[in-house]
């Protein structure tokens, strides 16, 4: 079974250039492809006209990267529940859809070319305090460290994100927090992560400010789009260790 | 002491921190609105105001008088951070972001996104209410030949008289309805939203305090439009 689609594609020449919304047919379109294998097939014809294919971010294409990004018809990864664009597939589609497809938009990822954007601010943030000092020397034994259930099962879901950025694109206000709450919560619940907490928190969210997203309203977007489900649960916790960890340094010695 | 400010404005100067300032002057504000409320419901005691007046003097008179102004000046403190602080941050999270083509929203309920309007209507209304029964500029009610009753040999206002006289105006009436519904959809969304800033929600609280900012803020909606809508319905006379 194959569907007759109209795309409605946001084509973009360069960082500085205008882009457009571009209209085109996309047909004969397998329902057992994915999205992006639906957008391959368009390319391809339009690599035969001659024409400048569409640019496009992807890398496993098996949900786990955080590479692939696009908002279909408004929405991050589109509006199937925790999916990545790259495990949407056309069989959720009808024959005749229209699909607007854009680039995931905030001021902090900005185009670089067509649905590519330069997503370095999370990096940056990662960079600012996501990680912990780690010792060198051999691999510490399996349960050596004891972590109660609840902790741990927390600090795995916070770890399941894969920073693509869909968070940021679903904000009304371009907010990172669901991302920057998940990459702290994953570090700040485990006893490893303890010794660096409150400077993970203060550098990372001063990061996440000086890159210029935008804050939190609590309207849970970011939840509803993002492919892992990350819990906007995170999110209060950020905001509990950043009070803490604010009140701390004001009244700290050193 | 200069690092204290740096504190201070340190604090202000983050997303985080101006949003925890918001969150609670954001609570001392919805909490200030119960007991204005709760107060407020002795005009139903069918004693011609006897009551109620008796409450506005207390209100008036208690630490020597000094009790009313320094609820004054913490309201005023918490209405002024609180406007400031979601202005600013209300014009960050505009410049932040970026339109799309096909704009679409998942989970966003109305009320959060009408908040900067809910909320600058209120700031209006409460101008007006302040100028209405506190200032009483341009009406009547300070004049002591008119508004006063006698209890006992002792003189009060006749702030019961007053709330008649005020809402009999049609006019006042519709704009105190209307301020009161959006000031229900501000509190609909912003005490929720206290909780999750102050870091106090979880998926154990959530259903919780979503139940709980429903039910307040219809609370203060019914409570709060029952009285000029009784007043012109004739139902407190």
């Amino acid at each position: 079974m194959t569907l007759n689609l109209t795309l409605k594609i946001w084509r973009q020449a360069g960082p500085d250039a205008t882009g457009q919304i571009e209209t085109r047919e996309a047909k004969s379109i397998p329902i057992e492809a994915s999205f992006l294998e639906m957008l391959d097939i368009v390319n391809q014809e339009i690599i035969q006209e001659g024409k400048d294919p569409i640019h496009f971010d992807h890398d496993c294409r098996e949900g786990i990267c955080g590479m692939c990004s696009l908002t279909i018809n408004g929405v991050p990864h589109s509006k199937e529940v925790g999916t990545t664009t790259c495990q949407v597939h056309m069989r959720k589609f009808n024959d005749g859809d229209t699909i607007w497809i854009e680039p995931f938009r905030a001021n902090s990822f900005p185009v670089l070319k067509d649905l590519i954007t330069d997503r370095t601010s999370f990096d940056n943030i990662i960079a600012a305090g996501g990680y912990i000092d780690v010792r060198t020397g051999a691999a510490p034994d399996a349960n050596s460290v004891p972590i109660p259930k609840e902790q741990s099962d927390w600090a795995f879901d916070a770890a399941t994100c894969i920073g693509c950025g869909a968070c940021v694109a679903s904000c009304k206000n371009s907010s990172a927090m669901l991302f920057v709450s998940a990459k702290a919560a994953h570090l700040n619940t485990l006893p490893q992560g303890q010794p660096e907490k409150d400077k993970r928190v203060l550098s990372m969210v001063r990061q996440m400010d000086k890159e210029g997203f935008g804050n939190c309203t609590n309207q849970y977007e970011c939840e509803a789009a993002c492919p892992k489900l990350i819990s906007a649960d995170n999110i209060a916790k950020l905001n509990r260790d950043y009070a803490v960890a604010a009140v701390k340094e004001a009244v700290s010695m050193v | 002491m200069n690092k204290t400010l740096s504190f201070l404005t340190g604090f202000w100067g983050s997303s985080i921190g101006k949003k925890i300032v918001v969150a609670v002057t954001g609570a001392v504000l919805a909490l200030f609105l119960a007991g204005h409320l709760s107060g407020n419901m002795l005009l139903f005691i069918p004693d011609e105001g006897h009551a109620f007046n008796e409450y506005a003097y207390f209100l008036h008179h208690m630490l020597h008088g000094a009790g009313v102004w320094v609820a004054r000046i913490v309201l005023l403190t918490c209405f002024t951070l609180h406007l400031i602080g979601t202005i600013q941050l209300t014009r960050m999270n505009r410049s932040a972001g970026q339109k799309y083509q096909k704009e679409t929203s998942q989970r966003s309920s109305l009320s959060s996104k009408i908040m900067i309007w809910s909320g600058l209507t209120i700031l209006a209304f409460v101008v007006y209410h302040i100028l209405h029964f506190t200032v009483r500029a341009g009406n009547e009610y300070n004049n002591p030949d008119l508004y006063t009753v006698i209890y006992d040999g002792k003189e009060y206002h006749n702030a019961y008289k007053m709330v008649i006289d005020g809402f009999n105006w049609a006019p006042a009436t519709i704009f105190y309805v209307i301020a009161v519904t959006l000031l229900c959809s501000h509190l609909h969304h912003g005490v929720a939203s206290i909780f999750q800033t102050l870091g106090l929600r979880t998926n154990k609280t959530e259903s919780l305090i979503n139940l709980g900012s429903k039910v307040y803020s219809l609370v203060i909606w019914i409570g709060f439009i029952s009285i000029p809508i009784s007043v012109i319905t004739g139902i407190i006379k």
